[in-house]
């Protein structure tokens, strides 16, 4: 029975499938596979704005929205509606054929990435044998539409904030893809389906994560920071910025091409979270090998919502990061302890099990940490400044 | 050690976040419409009228001298002057205003046709709900609108209208005073015309 739930959207959609002509079939299982995660993962993105105001608010010792509906809840539809009747202004001096484009390609791209996401077992659009570098080809497509729109508004604070975006998603485009080559050692595979399946086994009740192993744990540490820069979220949101550039790439846009540009990041924030979790989390598997009959998707989500309750908490918690700070991060700690955890992952495939790779590996990432924590500290002190001019 | 600060943070937000569930005095929000914080008394925001006794059009303290109308920066005062004249509350002859209007979207509060008005006649209100669908007519005040008793003035601004009648009531002695003395005088010294002109008035 409880394989039957766990497979019930599987079964359907074959039961679905049996009334459908050969000719339309794999048109149909297109669809069939497509439908539910465009309605899913909106209605995520709905569900989560509600919940990050929220909890935001209790985090600064107030209510937060609480008028629409029980508890504020359908505050996304009064949003919605908002956005959808307030005037579309595209300004006069703006190219508009890429100001149109450029919303459009943002969500298009963040779409894009959920067809090697498994949401649950045997639940993947398409099981690619190389699932993982088509997310991050993909995922980079974000930048693009991002420089389009900023370059499109003919504005310099988008331009500036399109060119703050462009340097910080590139920058941490590459901790994050050499965080997550550790796993595609391990795994020995690109294909997020072989990638998950490594990890749901047990030994006795424990589970096989990859996060459970001192290379994997720094691999996902640092893939959720190089995830929350990606996604321009606190404290890496200087492309918005709104005390400094007001809004970024997208001050021009307003109406509905605002909400998209909003949809987008969501998705896109939830797409990489997706992705950690399915590297790093085991994805759809249990956490403990006795809690296997609760089905597959639910445990996604949970997860899913658990890496975006911690992104909140993230946000309600730092400021914002400023520019030089923010790339001496990605390029003198996060680059180098990547790179230094491949070799620390190599390591421990090449060891044999035991306590002593354990003790070698975790060795090797936390000296390495402390150094390069004590190199970004270096040449850094705090006196009081004197401005030449001014007195 | 990089990221103890961010830990000292994280735990900061999370006390915040579930104290607030607990502990009710944290959310310090006062949800408007339902509760409302009481007005502290040297609330203001834009000019009245006021009025002695019961009846508006009769015991309007205004005399129309146009001072604050002058004086008011944004110019937000419009008075007509009346022609005639007619007796104010203490019964003297004074003009009045025909029309008095204040545009309270251009009123600045800046309370200085208040401090000008040598008669007490303008003071400054503390009602603030007074959105209307009418952006130009609804926002312009007539005289009708802006006159307030003086019951009113002392409910809203106890002490500053104490103080007020006060100094009006010893302004008022003062004048009668005057006047008695006056007419004692009068009466006094020429004792034998007196007689004729007491006459004549009968």
């Amino acid at each position: 029975m409880p394989e039957m739930i766990d497979q019930i959207f599987v079964l359907l959609k074959h039961w679905l499938m049996a009334y459908v002509p050969g000719t339309l079939q794999p048109i149909a299982s297109a669809v069939l596979s497509v439908v539910p995660v465009l309605i899913a993962f909106p209605l995520l993105f709905a569900i989560t704005t509600v919940l990050e105001r929220k909890g935001l608010g209790r985090m600064q010792n107030r209510y937060g929205p609480n008028r629409v509906g029980p508890f504020g809840i359908l505050q996304p539809m009064a949003d919605g509606i908002k956005s959808l009747t307030k005037e579309d202004i595209i300004p006069r001096t703006a190219d508009q054929a890429v100001h149109f484009l450029a919303p459009v390609m943002l969500v298009i791209a963040s779409f894009l990435v959920y067809a090697v996401l498994p949401i649950g077992k045997n639940m993947v659009i398409a099981n690619l044998n190389t699932g993982v570098l088509f997310f991050f080809a993909v995922g980079s497509m974000v930048e693009l539409s991002v420089f389009m729109a900023g370059w499109s508004s003919r504005s310099k604070y988008s331009l500036l904030g399109a060119m703050r975006a462009i340097a910080q998603m590139i920058s941490y485009e590459m901790p994050l893809v050499l965080a997550s080559v550790v796993v595609i050692m391990a795994a020995g595979s690109l294909s997020t389906v072989t990638i998950v399946n490594m990890q749901a086994s047990y030994t006795r009740i424990w589970p096989h994560w990859y996060v459970f192993t001192p290379w994997g744990l720094t691999g996902f540490v640092l893939f959720m920071i190089a995830a929350t820069a990606e996604s321009n979220r606190c404290p890496f949101d200087m492309p918005e910025g709104e005390s400094e550039i007001i809004a970024g790439y997208y001050i021009e846009y307003s109406g509905f091409k605002f909400a998209l540009f909003f949809l987008g990041e969501y998705l896109g924030m939830f797409a990489t979270s997706a992705m950690a979790i399915t590297l790093f989390l085991g994805g759809w598997a249990a956490p403990f090998s006795f809690l296997t009959w609760i089905p597959s998707y639910v445990w996604f989500f949970a997860k899913l919502l658990t890496i975006i309750m911690a992104f909140i908490w993230i946000r309600g918690t730092l400021p914002r990061l400023r520019m030089d700070q923010l790339m001496n991060f990605a390029w003198k700690f996060m680059l180098p302890l990547s790179l230094i955890n491949i070799v620390g992952a190599g390591v421990w495939h090449f060891m044999p099990a035991g306590f002593a790779r354990w003790l070698i590996v975790s060795l090797l990432v936390v000296v390495s940490c402390a150094l390069l924590s004590r190199g970004l500290r270096r040449g850094k002190s705090f006196y009081v400044r004197t401005y030449r001019f001014a007195s | 050690m990089l990221g103890e600060g961010i830990l000292k943070g994280l735990t900061e937000t999370a006390r915040n976040f579930l104290g607030s569930y607990v502990n009710k005095d944290r959310l310090t929000t006062v949800q408007f419409p339902e509760e409302r914080l009481p007005q502290i008394e040297a609330t203001r925001d834009f000019p009245f009228l006021v009025y002695d006794g019961s009846d508006w059009q009769a015991g309007l303290r205004c005399v129309s001298c146009q001072i604050c109308e002058k004086e008011c920066p944004p110019k937000c005062i419009y008075i007509e002057k009346s022609k005639d004249k007619k007796p104010d509350v203490t019964g003297k002859l004074q003009f009045y205003p025909t029309t008095f209007d204040i545009d309270i979207s251009v009123c600045m509060s800046c309370q200085i046709c208040v401090e000008v008005c040598p008669f007490d006649a303008i003071k400054m209100n503390v009602e603030f709900e007074m959105s209307s669908e009418d952006r130009f007519g609804g926002l312009l005040l007539r005289k009708e609108q802006l006159a307030k008793s003086n019951e009113y003035y002392n409910k809203i601004h106890p002490t500053e209208a104490a103080a007020v009648d006060a100094a009006l009531a010893e302004e008022r002695a003062k004048v009668e005073a005057k006047a008695r003395q006056a007419a004692e005088a009068k009466a006094a010294t020429p004792a034998p015309v007196a007689a004729p002109v007491a006459g004549e008035t009968k």
